[in-house]
């Protein structure tokens, strides 16, 4: 198990409510955007930002910081959200998300809001950039302990684009990335199954690819997606033997639930980019213990 | 106005290669300054770079190994996978790199496009695109590989900066100019060696546009880019025995473009040609005709030269010139066509 005090995950776990009820919010406020892929990648992004990752909330260009790309922009308001309760910008502008003049565009744009590291919305292209940003860092740049973290979703795996960058990070030995792969089963018109299957063997692009491969069994709870980051940066004996390596670019699937934290929304592909009512937002808050809001 | 190089004036011009040339100077580069980054997607050899460890060897003997594998990061290769050629590039410049991408235009630009709306041009990511084997002077390899939509493709990309050097000397100085420019660039490069036009004194900016033949009282301007500057030149030549006098514009940016050299050249005489080695719809004919209806500017005639919703096919440039329209009695021809038309 991990080395992380109860104290500690009580803490991200906390912070994850919080952006969780404020992605409710915010998509609702907005009238649109993806609540389900969005609800999913919060407990990662509340342990990546809160227990992980190492940033200057005051400057988002610290030369030092660690690095997350998230390639499935679509999830954004919970990347927002997440910033906001890291003081990186104030909570008071998460409610303009999508609306004209906002820094928080419809799908996330570097060059509108500090903190960001990319522009992404159109599937398949983060994990390129990630992988540009890791080469840089381990072959280009002096000497660092700098990290690139990149988030992508189940859905996305059918874009080519992703194959060819596994395999480009394999070939450089990228062990400064970490992807953390948003495995909740769904994707815009069904059941990634349905789509295009990948036949009980997601992620294998990758492990083809001399990746290590991880797993948090379950992606929505703090202390397993916690262990298996940590787990990520160790290789046991046992696990060299299996041909592990702190030499490999690391793949972490997260076994999420899409929508989770709201029941109606839960497993239900319906909900993957249908903005819940104001009314609905209202019950769902109260539902998740928010006092101000309902 | 461009001096022009003596063995061009005199009619034996020296045939040089564009994209070797540029490939030279993009490998100095790289060893001289600490932030410039080459990625190929199996095209090394476009610009003949395909034996960076032969070079280096070469070049760093007598160095130490950490040395020379400092250098050798600076050449990457990702494989026939030109989405992620971009992708990686975007990733490299945020880091503070300066990246080019090498690759046929047919596939970089043609294949990764959105990919470079998206991570270069929205991200406005500094990264420069190399589209080498641009036009029909491709030859033999088809239609397939001959690329004559890469400038319509690029060139109604915001952020984007389009360059198109008409000879070899032009296409070696463009390299120090793209790792000066702060946006995304992309350059296009033909396949074949093209005569030599220019002289190592002669201006380029990004930019800038260049009069670079002038007769006085001339009464056609002849705007030309990349590999068609080389036949405009000697078009004029033709023309002006026949008792035609012309201005010849070289256009090396074709976007942004410089509308004051163009217009006021426009201005001076009475007819517009542009020729270019694309598609007319989308290039840099297309970009001419907007510039000129938007401006006070109304040349009594004017046409566009290029390739006309057609594609490719094999045979070698003069055959493929010829049978476009292209060459230099062709285009002599359908000038002088247009003149006695009405
Ligand atoms: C290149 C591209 N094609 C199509 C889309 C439209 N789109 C947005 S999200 C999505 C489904 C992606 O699946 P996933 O990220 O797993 O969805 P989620 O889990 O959030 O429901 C699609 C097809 C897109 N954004 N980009
Ligand atoms: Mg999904």
């Amino acid at each position: 198990m991990s080395n992380r005090t109860p104290e500690q995950i009580k803490t991200i776990e906390q912070h994850a409510l919080n952006i969780r009820r404020n992605v409710i919010k915010m998509i609702a406020t907005a009238g649109s955007g993806h609540p389900a892929g969005s609800l999913s990648i919060v407990d990662a992004l509340a342990c990546l930002y809160f227990g992980v990752m190492r940033y200057d909330p005051h400057n988002p260009n610290d030369p030092n910081r660690d690095i997350l790309v998230l390639s499935n922009g679509h999830v954004c308001p919970a990347l927002y959200a997440t910033m906001a309760e890291a003081g990186i910008i104030p909570e008071s502008e998460l409610m303009t998300l999508r609306r004209f003049g906002s820094r928080l565009q419809g799908h996330p744009e570097r060059t509108k809001l500090p903190g960001l590291e990319t522009t992404s919305g159109p599937l398949g292209e983060g994990l390129s950039q990630a992988a540009g940003m890791a080469y840089a860092l381990k072959y280009l740049m002096p000497t660092n302990d700098r990290h690139v973290y990149c988030i992508i979703s189940d859905g996305e795996l059918n874009e080519g684009n992703i194959d060819e960058a596994a395999k480009f990070a394999g070939k450089y030995q990228l062990s400064n990335l970490t992807v953390l792969l948003d495995r909740n089963g769904i994707q815009l018109s069904g059941t990634t199954e349905n789509i295009l299957p990948n036949f009980g063997r997601c992620g294998i692009q990758f492990t083809a690819h001399n990746w290590d491969n991880f797993f948090a069994f379950s992606g929505n709870n703090v202390a397993c997606i916690l262990d298996a980051i940590d787990e990520s940066k160790r290789r046991t004996p046992e696990q060299l033997k299996h041909g592990f390596s702190l030499d490999h670019p690391r793949l972490i699937q997260l076994h999420t639930t899409p929508g989770k934290g709201v029941d109606f929304m839960e497993n239900d592909y319906n909900w993957h980019g249908k903005a819940p009512s104001l009314d609905d937002a209202k019950h769902i808050l109260a539902k998740l213990g928010d006092k101000k809001h309902v | 106005m461009y001096k022009l190089d003596n063995n061009f004036i005199k009619g034996h011009p020296r045939t040089e290669s564009l994209r070797y040339k540029f490939g030279d100077a993009l490998f100095d580069e790289i060893l001289n300054q600490d932030n410039v980054v080459v990625i190929f997607a199996d095209l090394s050899s476009a610009i003949g770079l395909n034996d960076i460890p032969g070079r280096l060897g070469h070049n760093d003997l007598g160095k130490s190994v950490r040395h020379t594998t400092r250098e050798f990061n600076r050449f990457i290769e990702v494989g026939v996978a030109e989405q992620n050629l971009v992708g990686v590039a975007s990733g490299l410049a945020h880091m503070g790199q300066i990246p080019f991408t090498v690759s046929y235009a047919a596939f970089s630009p043609g294949r990764n496009w959105e990919q470079i709306r998206t991570s270069i041009c929205l991200n406005n990511q500094p990264v420069k695109i190399v589209g080498s084997h641009a036009g029909l002077n491709v030859g033999p390899d088809g239609a397939s590989h001959q690329m004559l939509e890469d400038i319509a493709l690029m060139q109604v990309l915001p952020n984007m900066v389009v360059l198109s050097p008409g000879d070899a000397i032009e296409a070696k100085k463009m390299v120090k100019l793209m790792i000066n420019d702060p946006r995304p660039n992309y350059i296009r490069l033909p396949r074949a060696s093209l005569p030599t036009f220019s002289t190592p004194n002669d201006p380029l900016e990004i930019g800038k546009a260049y009069l670079v033949r002038q007769d006085d009282n001339a009464m056609v301007t002849i705007i030309s880019t990349g590999s068609m500057t080389g036949n405009a030149l000697l078009v004029s030549g033709q023309l002006f025995k026949q008792g035609i006098a012309c201005e010849v514009i070289h256009v090396p940016t074709i976007k942004p473009l410089d509308k004051e050299t163009i217009l006021s050249s426009c201005g001076r005489t009475k007819i517009t040609i542009t020729i270019e080695e694309h598609q007319v719809n989308g290039g840099l004919g297309s970009s001419i005709a907007s510039l000129i209806l938007s401006s006070d500017v109304r040349p009594t005639k004017f046409k566009m030269i290029g390739v006309n919703d057609q594609f490719g096919q094999s045979g070698t440039m003069d055959e493929l010139w010829r049978h476009y329209g292209l060459d230099v009695d062709s285009i002599t021809n359908s000038i002088r066509h247009l003149l006695t038309s009405n």
